[in-house]
């Protein structure tokens, strides 16, 4: 459905040091150096996935989104969705494409949000019954009923951001570019945010290309994960496999009732096969627990013979140290 | 739409293996022409209703205007009193154009400005104006003149009755006949057009200058002067009105005004009618082209 072949950009960006004499100087003779956003990117998307776009600020994200939306054009390389190229055949292709800029409102600041809708309905030329059913399905999975009435300018970021979402999805699209749909949101608007997005991916069958800082998002809605620096190309696999390439690690905390042989039995624990004691103190022990060499339940077994345990819990290595270790491992 | 349009000029020819192969057409069905234009009028309905919204900046804009006004009437009072050559242009007309001139600002005068258009050049919003089907020029141009008609819609009516009830020599003329009248409204319209095109032109620029009040003042001190709003066209000498008619501002302010105040007559309306036409093709044409230009080496602001 989405192919990019080699797909390259690059900016010039001008550039001066500071002062006043440098500013001026830069009046005469400018110094540009050219930014390679993107240098060779390939990948092919199906139908029906979500797909994690990451990377860090700066890597090219953006500027891919902006690509395969028809906005800016490559220096090269080729890219076909669902048989058109985006930026040559921008005006037909983009019927197809939905795109929410996080950062970006495409929504009337000072008009009800209905009046936006309307516009867009007359933009996308969306008939008036596929309308009225979109707006309905929309209104009621995203909660909008109250909102719709009220001009945008008066509209919570979370609000606003459930209206931008559903604005770029009144004309049907096959495909959703999502850059940053939950930049600044907090928890209740982003677990809203990405359970409407699992919903429509799952019943509508719209792919989802979504980029984002936050790791939960990837983690809770993409199954694949592309990942960018520096405009180029890292990883392009499954959320698990990455996972099992990374995250053989467990973390175990441990809360403990203090006892009289306690600093016998703690020596003991230190010296369990498999484990790394990350902390030991104040009836609290945080153990990392690599699961290639031992397993979960060995361990728990053990740790309770040699001490009181009050509460345990356990937590994989978050999906953010996965991604600082993919950072580190390409030299970011 | 047609897709056909735009391929021949794309720039990477290492796609034109791929130009003929036509992508799928879903929604032809719908996309013909007489559809096709609904899309730009609500964009002008939307804009309209909005900027209807500003009651208050309209009962300021109403009293600056009348200001300005009373101050350009008592100057050209106290110059023809004191005038000894025959002046090409009656008092009365006068103060009739300069009414006119304030009524319809917002149809003549280049500095009126959409900032948000500006924003979304220099913000890098575009790109969800870039991602709609449609023609990004048809756009712009369509809340361009809303905005316009929604100012003088407000303005233009308190402005008019006032000054046409005001004392001599501060009274405004009804129009010199029937006959002008109408040929002042298609003419005051068509150089509503007229203005929005060249307005046009300021906007697209700010693509390459990104600085929309370096733009705005280099088209506002030219095209203002050159549209008798400075000095009225026709006080000036033979020779510069013969210039100022070169250009298309003067087709946008001062012909207009002039015909309603029976300066020109029904035959030079008519002929003057033919070339705010001329000149609204033209200047549409040649903007939609370096629109098409600037587009295809736009860099969206800000990541």
């Amino acid at each position: 459905m989405i192919e990019l072949h080699h797909i390259s950009k690059s900016f010039k960006v001008a550039r001066r040091s500071s002062g006043i004499a440098n500013a001026f100087k830069s009046l005469f003779s400018r110094e540009y150096t050219t930014v390679q956003a993107l240098d060779d990117i390939s990948f092919t998307i199906k139908s029906g996935e979500i797909v994690g776009y990451i990377g860090p600020n700066g890597a090219g994200k953006s500027t891919t989104i902006k690509i395969m939306s028809g906005i800016l054009v490559p220096d090269g390389g080729e890219c076909r969705i669902m048989g058109y190229t985006p930026w040559r055949d921008r005006a037909t292709y983009v019927r197809h494409i939905g795109v929410v800029f996080g950062q970006r409102t495409q929504l009337w600041w000072d008009v009800p949000v209905i009046d936006s809708f309307e516009l867009l309905r007359d933009i996308y030329k969306v008939p008036p019954q596929e309308y009225r059913r979109n707006l309905e399905h929309l209104t009621e999975t995203l909660e909008l009923s109250n909102l719709l009435r009220t001009p945008v300018r008066q509209l919570s970021l979370g609000q606003r951001m459930r209206c931008e979402i559903a604005a770029s999805l009144l004309h049907n699209p096959d495909i959703l570019f999502l850059d940053e749909p939950t930049i600044g949101l907090d928890a209740v608007s982003k677990l809203a945010v990405r359970q409407f997005i699992r919903t429509i991916n799952e019943e509508r069958g719209v792919t989802v290309i979504l980029t984002t800082h936050d790791m939960h998002d990837i983690e809770a809605l993409a199954n694949r994960i592309i990942m960018i620096g520096r405009g180029k190309l890292l990883v392009d696999g499954k959320l698990s496999d990455l996972r099992s390439r990374f995250g053989s690690q467990k973390t175990i905390t441990i809360d403990f009732r203090s006892s009289q042989d306690e600093p016998a039995s703690v020596a003991s624990v230190r010296e369990l096969p498999g484990i790394q004691v990350l902390s030991m103190a104040n009836e609290r022990a945080v153990l990392l627990v690599d699961t290639d060499q031992t397993n979960i339940s060995d361990v728990l077994g053990q740790v309770s013979n040699l001490l009181e345990v009050v509460d345990v819990s356990i937590t994989s290595q978050p999906i953010e140290e996965i991604v600082l270790n993919l950072y580190k491992e390409h030299q970011l | 739409m047609n897709t056909g349009k735009e391929k021949p000029q794309s720039a990477q020819s290492s796609q034109v293996q791929h130009a003929n192969d036509g992508p799928p057409r879903t929604h032809t069905a719908i996309n013909r022409p007489p559809r096709n234009l609904k899309r730009y009028v609500s964009v002008f309905r939307i804009r309209l209703t909005y900027s209807l919204q500003y009651r208050t900046a309209a009962l300021a804009g109403v009293a600056t205007q009348f200001f300005w006004g009373f101050v350009l009437i008592m100057v050209y009072t106290a110059f023809y009193s004191a005038s000894s050559s025959d002046p090409s242009i009656s008092l009365p007309q006068l103060v009739t154009y300069v009414w006119l001139q304030q009524s319809f600002l917002a149809f003549v005068m280049l500095w009126f400005r959409d900032d948000e258009l500006f924003r979304l050049i220099t913000t890098g919003n575009i790109a969800y104006e870039l991602c709609r089907p449609g023609d990004l020029y048809g756009f712009w141009y369509a809340k361009l003149l809303a905005q316009r008609m929604a100012s003088a819609l407000l303005r233009c009516f308190p402005i008019m009755i006032v000054a046409s009830l005001l004392p001599q020599p501060y009274r405004m003329m009804l129009p010199a006949s029937l006959v002008s009248a109408g040929l002042f409204i298609i003419a005051l319209l068509l150089g509503l057009l007229v203005l929005v095109a060249i307005s046009m032109f300021i906007y697209i620029s700010v693509f390459y200058t990104m600085s929309p009040y370096g733009s705005l003042l280099m088209f506002t001190v030219i095209g203002e002067f050159l549209a008798g709003l400075i000095i009225p066209v026709p006080l000036m000498p033979d020779w510069l009105q013969d210039i100022v008619y070169l250009f298309p501002f003067g087709w946008t302010a001062d012909f207009p005004f002039r015909v309603y105040a029976g300066h020109f007559g029904h035959t030079e309306a008519l002929f003057g009618i033919m070339s705010q036409l001329i000149w609204l093709v033209a200047l549409v044409t040649l903007g939609r082209q370096a629109m098409k230009k600037a587009l295809r080496r736009v860099v969206v602001q800000g990541g």
